[in-house]
C-alpha cells in the first residue's frame, strides 16, 4: 500500500444565481449606504496612463437572447504590459491602474461597459510576446462555473498573427470569436466584444 | 469534481451552457496574476449583516455566526483574500429589484458583506440564517436555505463562486442546483457543519464553512526557480 497523497480537493463552483448583484453590485440594485461604491466600476482615473478605450458588448445564451442577469469581470494589464498584482514578479504597475473591473450587464438591454485603457504585451511562458488582451469571466444564472475568456484586438493583426495563445486553437475559424471590431464612439476608440455561449458563433473559452 | 456546464435539470443551464470543449491552456502571467484589495476599501460593518442595513432595530430570523479558512489544495492559508457573500432574508426573500417571492421584505436586512482574510486565511461574518425559497424550473422546486460566496485568491485563475449549505438540511438532496455537482462528496464539502463550540451562548449559533482554492505551488519565475 502506497502513501496516501494527502491533498484537499478545490470547493466546487456553483452558479451565481439570478441575484449576484446584491453581493458584487449592492448600489447597482439599490441596496445603498452598506458599501461606499461598489467594487471594480472604475478602472480609469485622470492619473492612469495609455490610451483610453471603451470595452462593451453583450452575452448572448444558444437562443441568441442577451443575458440581462450575467456579471462580467476583467483582468488586465497596464499600458506597459504589467499586472497590479503581488504576483507581478516583472517589475511595478501602473499604481493608477487597477488592471480589474467589474460590471454586469444591464437590466433592459443586455448590454456591459468598461472604461478601461488599451493594455500592453504580456510575455507567454516561454518569453514570446503574446498579443494585447484582457481575460474575461463570465459568471450568471444557468452558468455552473465561471466562464473564462480572452479579448483581443482588431486593429493588431501583426501581434494577434503571432500571439502563442490563439496559436493554439486548433479550429481557425473560431479565432475570430476573440477578437474585438474597433469602432469608435464620443471620439473614443470603442471596440465591441460579444460573447455566445453556445451555438454557431461560439466564443471560444478557456480551462 | 465541478458541475458540468450543461445540467439539463437545472433548466437554464440548457441554454447557457458551451458545446464545444474548452481550450486547455497553461495558466501564464495573465492568469496567475490578480487582483489584490486593501483593508481600506472596508467598512467597520462589511461583515456584519445584522447592523450593516439595519434601519429601526435587528432584522428577524435565527442568529448565526459563519466561519472558517480559506486554503489552498495543500492546506495552506491564503491570507488577504477577499469573500465576498449574499442571501435572502429569514423568510427567504431576497432585496433585488427582480424579485417577485411573496415573502416580504425586511427592512433592516439588505443581505451583503465581505470580509478579507487575516494572516490565517481566516474570516467571519455574523448574519441571519437564510429561509428557504421557490424558483421557477420545475413546478415545485426550492433552494435549500444557502448563502452565495465569491472568493478572489492571489490569481484570477484561482476566482470562485459557490454556495454554503447547512448541516442537517433535508432540502439540500432535492435541489437541482446542488445536483448539477456530480460526486456526493463535492457536495458534503458546501454543506457547513454546526459548531456547538463556538457558539455564542444565548446569543447566535455558529457555522464552520472552509473554502479551498485552486492551486499548490507558485510556478517557477525565472527570479524564483525553488519555487515554494
Amino acid at each position: 500500500m502506497v502513501q496516501k497523497l494527502d491533498r484537499l480537493k478545490e470547493s466546487p463552483s456553483q452558479t451565481a444565481g439570478p441575484y449576484v448583484h446584491i453581493g458584487a453590485t449592492p448600489n447597482w440594485v439599490e441596496i445603498t449606504g452598506v458599501w461606499n461604491e461598489d467594487l471594480g466600476l472604475v478602472l480609469v482615473g485622470p492619473e492612469t496612463k495609455g490610451e483610453r478605450i471603451v470595452v462593451k458588448g453583450r452575452v448572448f445564451d444558444g437562443s441568441g437572447t442577451p443575458l440581462k442577469d450575467a456579471l462580467i469581470e476583467i483582468w488586465q494589464a497596464d499600458a506597459q504590459g504589467l499586472y497590479n498584482s503581488p504576483q507581478e514578479k516583472r517589475g511595478q504597475a501602473d499604481p493608477h491602474f487597477t488592471g480589474w473591473g467589474r460590471q454586469p450587464t444591464d437590466g433592459t438591454t443586455g448590454e456591459y461597459k468598461f472604461e478601461t485603457i488599451k493594455p500592453g504585451r504580456v510575455p507567454y511562458k516561454d518569453g514570446r510576446l503574446m498579443a494585447p488582451h484582457v481575460t474575461f469571466w463570465i459568471v450568471a444564472r444557468g452558468i455552473n462555473i465561471g466562464l473564462h475568456t480572452r479579448m483581443y484586438f482588431s486593429d493588431e493583426e501583426k501581434a494577434n498573427a503571432e500571439c502563442p495563445v490563439l496559436a493554439r486553437i486548433e479550429h481557425k475559424v473560431r479565432v475570430p470569436t476573440l477578437i474585438a471590431s474597433r469602432g469608435e464612439e464620443n471620439g473614443v476608440p470603442t471596440y465591441t466584444f460579444d460573447i455566445h455561449l453556445q451555438g454557431e458563433k461560439e466564443t471560444v473559452f478557456f480551462d | 469534481w465541478h458541475p458540468p456546464a450543461f445540467t439539463p435539470q437545472y433548466k437554464t443551464s440548457i441554454l447557457r451552457s458551451p458545446r464545444y470543449p474548452l481550450l486547455s491552456l497553461d495558466n501564464t502571467i495573465s492568469e496567475m496574476t490578480g487582483p489584490v484589495f486593501g483593508h481600506d476599501k472596508l467598512g467597520p460593518l462589511d461583515n456584519d449583516l445584522i447592523r450593516n442595513f439595519a434601519k429601526t432595530g435587528d432584522p428577524i430570523g435565527q442568529r448565526i455566526v459563519v466561519y472558517g479558512r480559506v486554503l489552498d489544495e495543500n492546506a495552506r492559508p491564503v491570507p488577504g483574500a477577499l469573500v465576498e457573500f449574499w442571501q435572502a432574508n429569514a423568510g427567504g426573500r431576497y432585496r433585488h429589484r427582480k424579485e417577485t417571492y411573496l415573502a416580504p421584505l425586511d427592512p433592516n436586512f439588505g443581505g451583503c458583506g465581505r470580509v478579507i482574510t487575516d494572516q490565517e486565511g481566516r474570516y467571519w461574518f455574523r448574519t441571519i440564517k437564510p429561509g428557504a425559497y421557490p424558483w421557477p424550473n420545475g413546478v415545485n422546486d426550492w433552494r435549500p436555505a444557502h448563502i452565495h460566496f465569491s472568493i478572489f485568491g492571489h490569481a484570477f485563475a484561482q476566482r470562485l463562486i459557490t454556495q454554503m449549505y447547512f448541516e442537517g438540511d433535508p432540502m439540500i438532496w432535492q435541489c437541482p442546483i446542488v445536483s448539477t455537482i456530480p460526486d456526493r462528496r463535492a457536495v458534503e464539502q458546501l454543506i457547513a457543519a454546526l459548531d456547538r463550540e463556538s457558539t455564542l451562548p444565548m446569543d447566535a449559533l455558529a457555522y464552520k464553512f472552509d473554502i479551498v482554492l485552486r492551486g499548490r505551488r507558485s510556478t517557477l519565475f525565472e527570479n524564483r526557480m525553488e519555487g515554494n
